[in-house]
This record gives C-alpha cells, structure tokens and sequence, in this order.
C-alpha cells in the first residue's frame, strides 16, 4: 500500500503506541479518583498537558483536552462569540474555506443572532492581515481563521493576523488541525488566543485533541456533567490517547524540520510530475504550502472514479468531488477559490508524509496520469472539449 | 465491507461497451457536469431492434458501472422492451447500488429512454428513414 492521505490521517508512531499501551496496561485507573492509581493517572495527564504546552509556547493552564479538532473548534468559537455577546460584540470574521467544524458552528452562530463575514480566498486560496484588519469592527467578537487548509495545503499568515487581531483587542482562533507538528507554532510570539488541534493529524491517536485557550479567556463548556479540564470539558479524560498525543506531538516537533524537508521533497516532485497533464491544475498557494500537501484538479474526469482506479493500484487518496463528499455539492473549499463544479468534481489530493519514498512518488506518478487518460477516453465531456464543442476550463 | 459490490467493481475496471458509434442511430444525454455525472447512450437500431450500443460517461465508479450494465441489459433486445429498462433493472443486475448512489442507477435509465427518444424523433421527421 502506498499511503498518500496523511491530510485525513496518520499512521501512529511507535513513541504513541508505546505510550498508549503502557497506559493501558499499568496506569489506567480514573485521574479523579484520590487513591494512587487514580493519581498516576492524573500524573500522566499533568505530564501530558505540560509537554503539549511547551511544543505551542503556551502554559499548561491553557491546555483543554477534547475529542479532537472539531469539538475544539466547537468550544473556541462558542466561547468566543457568547463572551463578545456579553458586551454586545455579535460579529464574526472567518474565511470561505475553513472546516465545517469551523463554518458549521458559525451558521449555528448565525442562527442565535450573530453576524458572520467570510473573507474571500481569492484564486490561489489564502487571506491576508489587510483582509482581515478591514472587516474588524468596534462589534468583533472574534476572528476565527485556518493555520492551514486541509484541501489545498495554503499555509495563512496567522502571526500577521495575530497582530492585527492584538492591535484591535479582538479574540483571534486559529484552526491548527493540518499545522500542529507540522509547522511552528508560538501562541504566544504570534498573537494566538484559542487554537485546535487534532492528534491523529501528526502521527497520534484519533478521538482526541486540544483547544488552547489563553488564561483569562473564560470557556463554554459543550459537554455538561463532571468538573474534568477545571469544569470546561466534562467527561473522564481519555488518558491513553492524551499520552500517545503527548508523545506524538513532542516527536513530531523534534524532527520538524527535517520531516518537512522530507515531505517538501517529495511534494514538489509530485507536483512538478502532475503538472506535465495536460489541462490540470494545482490547488492552493503554490508557496506557502504544507509540506505534505499535493491538490489538483484534472479536466474531463472525476474524483472517485480516480479513487477506485489507484485504489486498483494500492495507492490511497482523496478528492473533494461530490460523490465523495456524500452530497451533491464538491468542496467548499474549491469552489471558494474560483473553481467551477466541474472541475471541482475532478479533484485530488495526494498528502505525503516524511515516512513516503521516491519510489512510491514515481509510482504515483505513474498510475495518475494513466488513470487521468483511461477515464478522460471514456468521458462525454472530455470529448466534447477535444472536439471543440465545448471551452476547456483548465 | 467494501463500498461497491463486486458486480459494480467488475463493470467499473471492465466496462462493457465503452466508446462511441459513429451516425449512431440514437443518442441520448443525462446528468450535467455541475452535478458530476454524464451519460452518454448511442444506438444502432436495425429492424426495430438494438444491435449495438456504446455509452461515454463522467462520473463516480457507480454511474460508469451502470452505464455499463445498461448497456449489456439492452444489447440485442427490441425497442419496445429497451423503453422499459427501469433503474431498478439496472441496480439488480449490479447486486445493488449504495443508497446514494442508485441516482447513478436513474440517470442511465434516462440516457438510455433518451436515446429511443431520439431514434423515433429522427424517425418521424425522416419519411426516407421510415420506409427503409
């Protein structure tokens, strides 16, 4: 198998499975519990929590372990927009391209009364600090904007946004998913108040993450019941996932630099191979980019019908087509940046990790555009397009 | 559990009639490329009958295998009868479709009526036709 769909999950690291298992077998009592083994186990998570908090710059205080990405980013923006409501602040800056933990909570937002402004992503999907500094309002109560898109790889310019939001007195959540372990990240040094991230993401456990949240920035809980995370985050915390996090995320921080030089390597030869199809195109900023990240939409053809076909192959991937998205609409966030239904049906995305070799990428590079042509001589569309009776779009 | 079944899977590696006729004496259309799917019908109709059809699709592994077994269902088979292919015809003889999927299922069933339709409408307008 040649595993390309790091942007949806990573495979576990030793160092996480090491720590899951050791908690699983030797310190699995209850961390609220008073006797010893109940004690241990709240050590693992003093232990856990003071080590993410020095992989993001922040105190220990300010880690609130969640289910994962998306309940964090449930919890920041809920938080964010009751505590603005408080002083009647009910508008929020986010951007068209963000998770649907992100927009989806916002159109709740949006249901109870606040007012949601997404900024354009424009063509090559990114914002910039101006962007963001002209929609802040006296009334903001927060501006919630992705460290990274998970489609098309776009790093944003969140330590410049940070300033701004600084500047303005205004909340600033980043979504972290695809940046934690990946890229740096300072809360501190860059102006972040809440931020999410996901284990899973950087070679963790699945079912559990983080929302930073700065000290003084005062909580909603989500999740009622027990006064778990200082009475934020009810619910017995999953202490075998909480250390293989720990441990996935110290690793993954360790080795940042030369992971990402890694991944980066293999990305571009995979970028500059994809390119040589004809009527395709890449995804993202082409610049600032995730080091793993790899999207391309491919005239003529669509995404699951390539998903089967390297699948064939042993190859996984995925793609932001409608028959893949299980609605009828393609991604959101190729729309958003400028691309019509069509080619946003023919989409790929090929995320890359530091453990994928040149071999593997000169094997995809040879099943895609292979696959590219076998579907495209089967398409009506495709047809039409070579024959002249319809515009290429790519 | 895989997503498709094996029938689906074997008709989507392995399509059955693939390509174009050229002055084809039928063809039909459906779907739209905004929602991802097109299906593309072409018949050749010889004394009232089906005698060889080609279909060109865009679209999931479920509407090209579907295209494909509709095309095999309606191969050799009289007019009257092609009319009647129903989705449902064509969802059985792939082992069944995932509930999301059986539209893929409809959209053949309409390219392939489509096509007929097209045959009796170039019939009716072509006297010459006709009487051959």
């Amino acid at each position: 198998m040649i595993y390309a769909d790091n942007a949806a999950t990573t495979k576990p690291c030793q160092a996480a499975i090491r720590a899951m298992t050791d908690c699983m077998e030797h310190i699995w009592g209850n961390p609220s519990s008073l006797y010893e083994a109940g004690q241990a186990a709240a050590a693992v998570l003093a232990d856990a929590r003071e080590r993410i908090a020095v992989c993001i710059g922040a105190m220990p205080e300010e880690i609130y372990f969640t289910s994962g990405g998306s309940e964090a980013d449930n919890q920041a923006l809920r938080s964010a927009a009751y505590l603005g409501a408080r002083n009647g602040k009910k508008h929020i800056v986010s951007t068209a391209f963000e998770h649907h933990a992100v927009l989806h909570t916002l159109n709740r937002l949006a249901k109870e009364g606040f007012e949601i402004e997404l900024l354009d992503v424009g063509a090559i999907g990114t914002v910039t600090a101006e962007q963001v500094e002209s929609a802040v309002r006296e009334d903001t109560a927060l501006v919630t904007v992705m460290y990274a898109n998970n489609e098309i790889g776009s790093v944003l310019p969140i330590s410049e946004i940070g300033s701004v939001c600084r500047e303005r007195g205004v909340l600033f959540h980043t979504d972290a998913v695809q940046a934690a372990g990946h890229l740096p990240i300072d809360v501190k040094e860059q102006n972040i108040d809440m931020l999410s991230l996901s284990a899973h993401k950087f070679h963790g456990p699945k079912g559990t993450g983080v929302l930073y949240a700065r000290k003084g920035i005062a909580l909603t809980g989500i999740i009622e019941g027990g006064a778990q995370e200082r009475g934020k985050r009810a619910g017995t915390e999953n202490v075998p996932a909480i250390a293989g996090m720990a441990a996935a995320l110290e690793e993954a921080c360790l080795h940042m630099a030369e992971n990402a030089a890694k991944a980066a390597a293999l990305r571009d030869r995979l970028i500059i191979g994809l390119s040589q199809v004809p009527h395709a195109a890449l995804n993202g900023d082409p610049l600032n980019r995730l080091p793993g990240n790899v999207s391309f939409c491919f005239e003529g053809v669509e995404g699951e019908s390539m998903l089967l076909l390297l699948d064939d192959r042993g190859i996984c991937a995925s793609s932001g087509s409608a028959c893949t998205s299980g609605s009828l609409d393609p991604s959101h966030v190729l729309l958003a940046i400028g691309r019509p239904h069509e080619a946003a049906h023919g989409s790929l995305r090929l995320s890359v990790c530091e453990k994928n070799t040149e071999k593997e990428v000169d094997e995809i590079l040879k099943a895609v555009p292979e696959i590219v042509s076998c579907l495209r001589n089967m398409s009506p569309l495709w047809r039409d397009k070579i024959n002249g009776k319809k515009e290429f779009l790519l | 559990m895989a997503l498709y079944s094996e029938k689906v899977m074997d008709h989507f590696r392995n399509p059955r009639n693939a390509g174009v006729i050229e002055n084809a004496d039928g063809i039909g259309e459906a779907g739209n490329a905004v929602c991802g799917d097109i299906m593309k019908i072409y018949l050749r109709i010889e004394d009232g009958i089906v005698t060889d059809v080609k279909f060109e699709t865009f679209g999931c592994g479920s509407a090209i295998a579907s295209s494909s077994m509709a095309t095999e269902l309606i191969k050799g088979k009289p007019l009257d009868q092609v009319q009647q292919l129903t989705n449902k015809a064509v969802t059985e003889a792939l082992d069944g479709l995932p509930a999301h999927k059986v539209h893929c299922s409809v959209l053949a069933q309409e390219a392939v009526q489509a096509a007929v339709k097209d045959y009796y409408d170039r019939v009716s307008g072509d006297v010459s036709f006709t009487q051959r």
